[in-house]
């Protein structure tokens, strides 16, 4: 019946219809979008115990309906992106607002109100600075990138000159990391046997607004940013108790402060990039408490070159260096295997353009040594033409132990594919 | 006295003026082509067609608007180009800040993840999103990157030309270049590319051109341009249209702002 009635609103809405009116009104509203099939198959024979869809990670077809507008002198606009979506394999239909905001510029200023997505720093895949949510399930599950990402509902402001540009955003609704879900992927879970489970989100307060903020300029050829950031983990900690006598889990998302910076410009052929970051436990301070992340320090260094025509390679590495090591060991319950102090990561990505960039090749390679885990990603997509394209892909995990964040994953390898179609 | 002395003077520099005209070198002439064609005005937009033809007539098309400013005194310049089409990469967006003698810094805008990057640029030989132009025909190669003569003087359709053999000093996709530049305009009307066996790769053709006024000044425009691959056949056809020059961009489209939320008023 959703279904129905928003494709009710697809036929009043289509493109060919509005762009007749477009010309007679000059209204300054563009709609597009697209359609696309996603499916994703896991190859490991195995199925999560709490399964959903058995051999099936993903299955869905999906409506991308964008709209966007500005005035004619462009001082106000606004953009929508929202998607329906028949997932398949949990066989339900289900909205995802992407993006829903309105803006307003002037000389100097960006004013945005609404659902955005923000993403900052110099990492590919690998953050440090973005504090913004992720969508880690869609992402492993084979669905394109720009789902990783998911919106903040904020405001944000944006002041630019050639001194300085500054850009602040502020968030009042928190918005937690997308993590796999038990249902459809084989993680490491220490609690499952917890009968009694509670999962706590920061209330939308004045106190508990977000805050993130980053500053940026050019400065002898490179661009520096500084950043920071107030608000909270996007993945939860769990606290341990036994309320009645029977072992109780509580999750919840500890407060975290971050600031860091990040240098990038053109250098040895190719353009080098790093970026630092301190990140504050606000509720682990002295590392003591076993379910909360401890502070740390988050460091990386990459270099893109192109190698040949049309052939990119570039290379990441990156560690993270946990802050009161000793009061960690200290304080992890016995039967937990200890993360080292250091956990370090490479990453290769090489990207090649074939047949006058109808077709893309690439692969997406990081490895820990320190965690002893690997993943990896090839991808092959193809223009069919301007309208339509196809990808097929596959998501490959290999880990020494399952508590690992690829690792854990070792059982979810699977081949993906999406078909689109653009209007 | 006054009119004998002018007369004496004008007799004595219209020989040089001749021989000057005469003794252009070929440096000069592919200068003077560079001016015309890749920095004309002190600034410029367009909305630019590309058509992706391949042997057997199936196209593909991406629109753009192109915006170009020429930094004063030196030969820097930079470019907004924003992408309206196809749906896949609409609202892409790249920013060139281009050198003379040294890499450009390009950035790319991804709109799926409001994403700004830098963009590694050594290559300029690739493929300008997937056409027949390389970046470096799109925004103009380093002169000092070849050497230039002049092979004779002919014309082309009614048009007097320059032949013009540039060959790189460094290894490049072409062995040589021959440039047909129009002595009156200065725009090159046409190009053959060369592979390293010397056999004809690519041909550029000038097929519209126009003289665009603006405050008082006319700039003859290319307004239709192809540039064919005669190997494999695949061509790539470009449309510019609501050319303008001297419009008065201001230098601050061209930073990262206008990646994130484009200049609605200059790319309409």
């Amino acid at each position: 019946m959703r279904l129905a009635s928003a494709l009710t609103v697809l036929a009043i809405l289509w493109p060919g219809s509005l762009g007749a009116e477009e010309k007679k009104n000059r209204l300054p509203v563009t709609v597009h979008g697209f359609l696309m099939g996603n499916a994703s198959v896991r190859t490991t024979g195995e199925h999560p115990p709490m399964g959903e869809g058995g051999a099936f990670v993903l299955g869905e077809e999906r409506l991308r309906l964008d709209v966007s507008g500005a005035t004619k002198s462009g001082n106000g606009f606004l953009q929508i992106k929202g998607d329906i979506f028949h997932d398949a394999v949990a066989n339900r239909v289900d909205g995802d607002l992407r993006e829903a905001y309105a803006g307003f510029r002037s000389s100097q200023f960006d004013l945005r109100l609404g659902r955005q997505i923000v993403t900052w720093g110099v990492g590919d895949l690998f953050f440090i600075n973005d504090v913004f949510p992720k969508d880690w399930e869609s992402f492993f599950s084979g669905r394109p990138m720009e789902y990783l990402k998911r919106g903040v509902d904020s405001v944000r402001l944006q002041y630019s000159s050639e001194a300085l540009n500054v850009d602040v955003v502020a968030t009042p609704f928190f918005t937690a990391d997308a993590l796999p879900s038990p249902k459809r992927f084989f993680l490491y879970n220490p609690f499952a046997a917890v009968a009694e489970q509670h999962q706590y989100s920061p209330p939308a307060r004045a106190e508990n607004t977000e805050v993130a903020l980053r500053l940026y300029r050019r400065m002898a050829g490179f661009d520096v940013s500084l950043y920071g950031y107030r608000g909270f983990w996007r993945m939860p900690g769990a606290n341990m108790d036994s309320g009645n006598g029977a072992p109780r889990i509580t999750r919840f998302y500890p407060r975290l402060v971050t600031w860091g910076a990040s240098a990038q410009r053109n250098l040895l052929n190719g353009v080098v990039s790093f970026e630092g970051g301190r990140y504050n436990s606000l509720d682990d301070r002295c590392g003591s408490a076993s379910g909360v992340p401890n502070s740390q320090w988050r460091v990386l260094a990459s270099y893109q070159r192109q190698l040949a025509q049309e052939l990119t390679a570039t290379f990441q590495g990156y560690a993270e260096v946990m802050d009161g090591y000793d009061s960690y060991r200290k304080s992890l319950p016995a039967g937990f295997r200890p993360e080292d102090r250091v956990r370090g990561l490479f990453s290769v990505r090489l990207t090649q353009f074939l047949g006058y960039q109808n077709w893309r090749l690439s692969a997406f390679i990081a490895c820990s040594p320190t965690d002893s885990d690997c993943f990896a990603q090839p991808e092959v997509s193809h223009r069919l033409s301007d309208k339509l394209s196809a990808a097929v892909g596959a998501n490959i995990f290999s880990g020494k132990h399952e508590t690992t964040f690829f690792g854990q994953m070792e059982k979810n390898d699977n081949v993906y594919m999406s078909l689109r179609f653009d209007f | 006295m006054l009119a004998r002395i002018v007369f004496a003077l004008i007799a004595a520099f219209y020989p040089l003026v001749i021989h000057a005209q005469e003794k252009l070198t070929a440096t000069e002439v592919m200068d003077r082509a560079q001016a015309a064609f890749y920095s004309p005005g002190a600034d410029m937009k367009a909305r630019v067609t590309m058509d992706l033809i391949n042997a057997d007539g199936k196209k593909r098309t991406r629109v753009l608007s192109m915006l170009r400013k020429n930094l004063p005194g030196g030969r820097e310049q930079r470019y907004f180009l924003y992408f309206h089409e196809p749906g896949d990469v609409r609202r892409t967006a790249f920013l060139v800040w281009k050198y003379p003698e040294k890499d450009d810094d390009r950035w790319i805008f991804i709109p799926a993840v409001n994403m700004t990057r830098r963009i590694a640029a050594r290559d300029s030989r690739s493929s300008f999103v997937g056409s027949d132009f390389s970046y470096e025909d799109i925004s103009g190669r380093d002169l000092a990157a070849d050497s230039h003569t002049v092979l004779r003087e002919e014309k082309l359709g009614d048009a007097a030309c320059y032949v013009v053999q540039s060959t790189p000093k460094a290894a490049a996709d072409f062995s040589r270049k021959l440039s047909w530049i129009d002595k009156t305009s200065w725009l090159p009307l046409k190009e053959e590319y060369y592979d390293a066996q010397n056999k004809l790769a690519r041909v550029f053709t000038a097929d519209k051109t126009e003289a665009i006024s603006a405050g008082g000044k006319t700039y003859p425009t290319v307004l239709k341009r192809t540039m064919k691959n005669v190997q494999s056949g695949h061509r790539t056809e470009v449309v510019f249209e609501n050319v303008s020059y001297d419009v008065g961009i201001a230098p601050d489209v061209f930073t990262e702002r206008s990646l994130q939320q484009a200049p609605e008023k200059w790319i309409r």
